[in-house]
């Protein structure tokens, strides 16, 4: 037997090191969408690697719901800094105001479908050509198929014309003025790789991915922090409870776990145990419907 | 622990999907409330009172109702011993382009037969295209034992008959195994139907093929992706060729050349992450720092100073066609080989290669989609490369139309 073999999250780190220096080579302005959960903090860690001992050649573009939880933000400020890299924040908050937009309404009235809107904007105004973001396949049914190099039209809508076969490692770039790439170079890993490579790499994250108290309210099973963004009816109760996130989006979409792993360890243990996946315990959003995934990616959100 | 990517191959009906869903089902990655959407969506359960497993993979099923193009979908599972990257792709009208392009990554296949109809023309057309992109590993898993009586003739009488088509095609490593994907028999859980098999079941196979034997140590190959330069006051000079390693090891002190320019150096350092390795290996994303100053870019290949690949700007290719738009022969084209780009021309049609029979057939008609046609390629600067038969990883291209960027064929170097 060999020596000469990679374990497999070497194997999948080399693989998206290897998809975001095509990024840098083949495009005039890359970005690195950051959402501020841990995939993305998973790709900015993966980006380091790739260029050091030079500097991350693409700015971190964080659209702002105004819906983010403290923790996040202030983590994402610091990592940034950390890594010395341009952090470029627009906030949906501006485009409702500038383009009348109506907000939705409802007890978790949720801003991420109007994030399209800034993320367009955003993507419009700095001219950028590629937008890097952690979308996984095993997420979804939906994003399955979902190429590495994603092309968008002009509208960044995901259109089944523009995508591209792709073979080998050969990732092909090219397009026409207007158009834009996604690019995810994390396909190939399931959330498991992702909390394992973390765990390998001794990988930072945002205090709410470990086990804390906070007060919530318990919504058809669900948890969800009590906060000014979603609406307290009188029938609700406000409990204290002991938990952790296993994805982080807005305040009004993302649900909590009850847990006491309180770090890394204890929470892949409880991760590999449970029987729910990660979209269905925490994100109150996909539940509006099955297709709501694609919805979302065909209007560019994605 | 290391990652196995394989591909299934099936025609309609063979239980592909089925097989798929037994895989992820009885490996546990499906998770609870994933089962209940299923369930919801499944009228029909099995005799074990199972839901119908095909269902896990009907993201694809309902595009194919809707006419959409998808050419591969990709599911993924874990073992404690392997994580496994299935490439799924469809088998009906563009299912030469679908398994292309799935098969260009997949260290194994499986080939589904249906018990009752044994090898049919479609499993020839499989196994062509196993042989015609040299996957190692042929599986062959022969489907729905339990409406043959799992019977052990029927079973060795398929073995006798796709020896036959492994051997014309030159494909070795197959392996046969005996399986009802609807049941569950000899795919993670042993049959109690056949206890005349006695080999591995899937799984167990799955895990254990080894893959790393694949890896080529020896041809040393490295195209430099991306050039770092920090140009800040303590790094000033600092100078990293950014890549993969396409085969063989790097090390400190190796003596390597650079391709095309012919330029001679030395490896100074292997870095990754800004720490020094004490070497590099296939399929490693690495920085490479050479003890002299050259002018070196994207594109540009480093290797071994005595094993020289080829340097050509004639180059005997087979395309694989991928795009609606027929071959247009003397239209310029993009020649992309992995980080190297150059504009080529296809100079002469040779021959098409009937993926039916892999027998020649001559050039009367346009190459359309979907077809396998041998030609010679003209480039505007010379290709470092090596034949596809030696090297996958730099024997391989693919060919993209100028005005659409369309990706638009697969390229063999022969
Ligand atoms: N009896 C039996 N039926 C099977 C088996 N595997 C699949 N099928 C059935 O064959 C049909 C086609 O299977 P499916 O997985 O959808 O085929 P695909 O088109 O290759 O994906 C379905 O009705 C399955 O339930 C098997 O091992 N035994």
């Amino acid at each position: 037997m060999s020596e000469y073999k990679l374990d497999y999250l070497q194997e999948l780190e080399a693989e998206s090191i290897y998809i975001m220096r095509e990024v840098a080579a083949q495009f005039e302005k890359p970005a690195l969408l950051f959402s501020g959960g841990k995939d993305s903090i998973t790709l900015v860690h993966l980006a380091k690697k790739a260029f050091a001992p030079g500097r991350i050649p693409f700015p971190l573009v964080h659209i702002d719901t105004g819906h983010n939880f403290p923790e996040a933000l202030e983590f994402r400020d610091q990592l940034a800094k950390e890594v010395a890299a341009t952090l470029i924040v627009r906030n949906v908050e501006d485009t409702i105001r500038e383009r009348k937009l109506t907000e939705p309404k409802g007890k978790f009235a949720s801003r991420n479908w109007l994030q399209t809107y800034t993320l367009l904007d955003t993507i419009e105004e700095f001219s950028f050509d590629a937008c890097i973001g952690g979308a996984r396949r095993d997420e979804e049914k939906a994003r399955a198929k979902e190429r590495i190099f994603s092309v968008r039209d002009e509208f960044g809508q995901w259109n089944p014309k523009l995508q591209r076969p792709e073979l080998w490692n050969i990732f092909n770039g090219r397009i026409h003025k207007g158009e834009n790439v996604r690019v995810f170079p994390i396909s190939n890993w399931t959330e498991l790789d992702v909390w394992n490579y973390i765990r390998e790499e001794q990988i930072d994250l945002p205090s709410i991915y470990f086990s804390h108290e906070r007060d919530l309210i318990e919504h058809e099973g669900q948890l969800i922090a009590s906060s000014s963004f979603i609406r307290l009816d009188p029938e609700d109760v406000v409990i204290r409870e002991k938990v952790r996130y296993r994805t982080v989006g807005d305040m009004t979409c993302t649900a909590a776990v009850r847990s006491t792993a309180d770090n890394i360890n204890d929470v892949i243990n409880e991760i590999k145990a449970t029987r729910i996946s990660e979209r269905g315990e925490t994100r109150i959003d996909d539940k509006v419907t099955e297709a709501a995934m694609e919805d979302r990616k065909k209007n560019g959100y994605f | 622990m290391n990652i196995l990517r394989f591909i299934t191959a099936g025609s309609v009906d063979d239980g592909k999907s089925t097989l798929i869903g037994r895989l992820l089902y009885d490996s546990k990655s499906i998770l609870a409330d994933q089962l209940e959407q299923l369930e919801k969506s499944s009228a029909k359960k099995n005799d074990k009172g199972e839901i119908d497993l095909a269902l896990l993979t009907d993201g694809l099923r309902a595009e194919r109702e809707q006419g959409i193009t998808i050419d591969v979908a990709y599911r993924y599972f874990t073992t404690p011993v392997r994580k496994f990257i299935i490439a799924d792709a469809p088998g009906h009208v563009q299912y030469t382009r679908n398994m292309i392009t799935g098969a260009s990554n997949a260290e194994l296949i499986i080939i589904l037969i249906d018990a009752r109809q044994g090898v049919v023309e479609q499993t020839r057309r499989h196994s062509i295209i196993a042989s015609l992109l040299k996957i190692p590993h042929v599986v062959v898993a022969i489907n729905k034992m339990d409406l043959v009586d799992f019977s052990q003739d029927v079973f060795n009488n398929i073995i006798i008959d796709y020896s036959k088509v492994a051997a014309q095609l030159g494909l070795k490593d197959v392996k046969f195994f005996p399986i009802s994907a609807l049941q569950g028999d000899n795919i993670v859980e042993r049959s109690e139907h056949m206890s005349w098999y006695e080999g591995p079941t899937l799984l167990q196979f799955l895990e254990e093929v080894p893959v790393e034997n694949d890896i080529n140590l020896n041809d040393q190959r490295f195209q430099v992706q991306y050039v770092i330069r920090p140009q800040t006051e303590d790094l000033h000079d600092y100078r990293g060729y950014a890549g993969k390693v396409q085969s063989g090891i790097f090390k400190k002190g190796d003596k390597i050349k650079i391709l095309p320019a012919g330029i001679e150096s030395t490896i100074e350092s292997v870095e990754i992450g800004g720490k020094e390795l004490s070497e590099a290996f296939a399929p490693q994303s690495v920085v490479i720092r050479l003890t002299d100053d050259i002018d070196i870019s994207r594109g540009d290949a480093i290797v071994g100073r005595d094993q020289g690949p080829e340097l050509k700007s004639e180059l005997d290719v087979v395309l694989c066609w991928l795009d609606e738009k027929p071959l247009q022969p003397g239209n310029k084209y993009y020649l992309q080989h992995n980080a190297r780009t150059v504009r080529t021309v296809v100079r002469n049609l040779e021959h098409k290669i009937d993926v039916n029979t892999l027998q020649p057939l001559e050039v009367s008609t346009p190459v359309t989609l979907n077809e396998v046609v041998r030609a010679k390629l003209k480039t505007a600067a010379p290709v470092v490369y090596d034949s596809y038969e030696n090297s996958q990883t730099n024997g391989a291209a693919i060919l993209i139309d100028e005005t659409s960027n369309s990706t638009v064929a697969a390229v063999l170097f022969q």
